[in-house]
């Protein structure tokens, strides 16, 4: 059991605007209610551990599979474009309730999703979102001052390249296709999967080139 | 009028914090536990549901609570509204955890 | 399903205001837009949020805004910079020439 492992995980973080301090108020409430919930038989023990881990195995790797196969087929690569919940299932992802929709960056356009409302994001393929994806700051400039956001992340794009910024505004989960990286013509698809980075399937980076793959960069 | 708390497109923002604490254990079950009550088998609220009960958390209290917290205080209201629990049992045993761990000590 | 704007459209989101749940972001209200594609029909979550069923489904439609348009004198992006956002049917209409727009799309 990882109990003491997660009791000190739950303490370790430091505080900012979107994370409460440990052992805040509301902790208290999260214990009342499943508590409570487990008494009534409403949920077991047993279940909310068993889904834990499943977000737990959900991570970038996924995404980073999707993509590297759209890079090298083409055909794989419109049915993601076409449909992407059954092109994601092909590879053994289940993709249920949201419409998960790819689109591509080109060498003339570039796209970076946002959530202004809420939070969505293509959790299955992504895992759980990082605390900036939810923050306010991220979520209020994304759409105004796109190319601002962007430069924090250290991403200039050209000015001739059109910044398409995808707000996931209702019932779509977005994932986006970074540009395949120039120098890796002929490479395996297993060995493309480590370019693939969250954040170019995001799309507040591009995929990692070849030259700084084994940088330091996350 | 104006755009409500939640609805924060283009309104003006600080520099992005980039760090990415990790998740924590208490976040980790919130998010669980909103999973399982929204999906079948027991499928109590729809996703739209649960984004109205965090969207009608009062502008103070979303804009000052972290992500899971605005989940569980949105988790609660929904499970109220929902019949599955009442207001009085929740202030109840919230109550007794809080005793509880006054006396063992921080939360699990 | 008949299509009621079709990709390349022009289409305005309707400037309203309404109370509770509703997935069009407030800074879109009243913009001038072409429509991308049908992203297919879904329950309505403005019933959804309040326990109903959502039904009938509603029409969501890609909508392309340019972001100088949408921020004008605030925005922080190139020339031709664009928003790309889901919205249902029923907050969009046809945006006609003489509505006072001078938007060039």
């Amino acid at each position: 059991m990882t109990t003491a492992h997660r009791h000190d995980r739950t303490h370790a973080h430091a505080a900012t605007a979107d994370h409460a301090p440990p052992g805040h108020e509301w902790e208290f409430l999260e214990i009342a209610l499943r508590e409570l919930l487990i008494e009534k038989r409403v949920l077991t023990a047993a279940a909310i551990q068993a889904r834990i881990d499943a977000v737990e195995g959900a991570t970038p790797i996924q995404g980073s599979r999707v993509v590297a196969r759209a890079w090298v087929d083409p055909a794989y690569k419109a049915r993601l474009l076409a449909d992407g919940n059954a092109a994601v299932a092909e590879l053994g992802y289940g993709f249920d309730g949201p419409k998960l929709v790819a689109l591509e960056n080109t060498p003339a356009r570039h796209h970076m999703v946002v959530c202004t409302l809420c939070s969505c994001y293509p959790k299955p393929l992504l895992g759980l979102s990082p605390a900036w994806y939810k923050s306010r700051e991220y979520r209020s400039r994304a759409v105004s001052e796109p190319r601002a956001v962007l430069a924090e992340f250290g991403t200039v794009l050209p000015e001739d390249v059109e910044l398409r910024v995808v707000d996931s505004t209702a019932d779509c989960r977005y994932l986006i296709i970074p540009l395949r990286p120039v120098g890796t013509e002929g490479w395996t698809e297993t060995r493309l999967v480590d370019l693939v980075t969250r954040d170019s399937m995001i799309g507040v980076a591009p995929a990692r080139t070849p030259q700084t793959d084994h940088g330091t960069d996350v | 009028m104006s755009a409500r708390t939640h609805d924060m497109g283009g309104a003006p923002a600080g520099p992005i914090d980039r760090s990415e604490p990790p998740v924590t254990l208490t976040e980790q079950r919130v998010d669980a536990m909103m999973a399982l009550l929204r999906e079948p088998p027991l499928g109590l609220f729809s996703t739209d549901a649960m984004r109205r009960a965090i969207e009608d958390l009062a502008p103070d209290v979303y804009l000052g609570s972290a992500y899971y917290e605005r989940w569980c205080y949105a988790m609660r209201d929904l499970l109220v509204e929902t019949g599955v629990l009442t207001d009085a049992e929740i202030a109840d045993r919230l109550a007794a955890v809080q005793q509880r761990f006054e006396t063992e000590g921080a939360p699990p | 399903m008949t299509d009621l704007f079709a990709p390349g459209m022009t289409v305005r989101v309707k400037a309203g205001e309404t109370p509770g749940h509703v997935r069009t972001p407030y800074y879109l209200r009243g913009q001038t837009g072409q429509v991308q594609r049908l992203l297919g029909t879904f329950p309505n979550p403005e019933d959804c949020a309040v326990h109903k069923s959502g039904l009938p489904a509603k029409r969501l439609y890609q909508v392309l805004f340019p972001v100088h348009a949408v921020f004008p004198g605030q925005a922080v992006a190139a020339a031709d910079d664009t928003i790309l956002a889901d919205i249902y049917e029923h907050w969009l209409e046809p945006a006609t020439v003489d509505a006072g727009e001078t938007t060039a799309l």
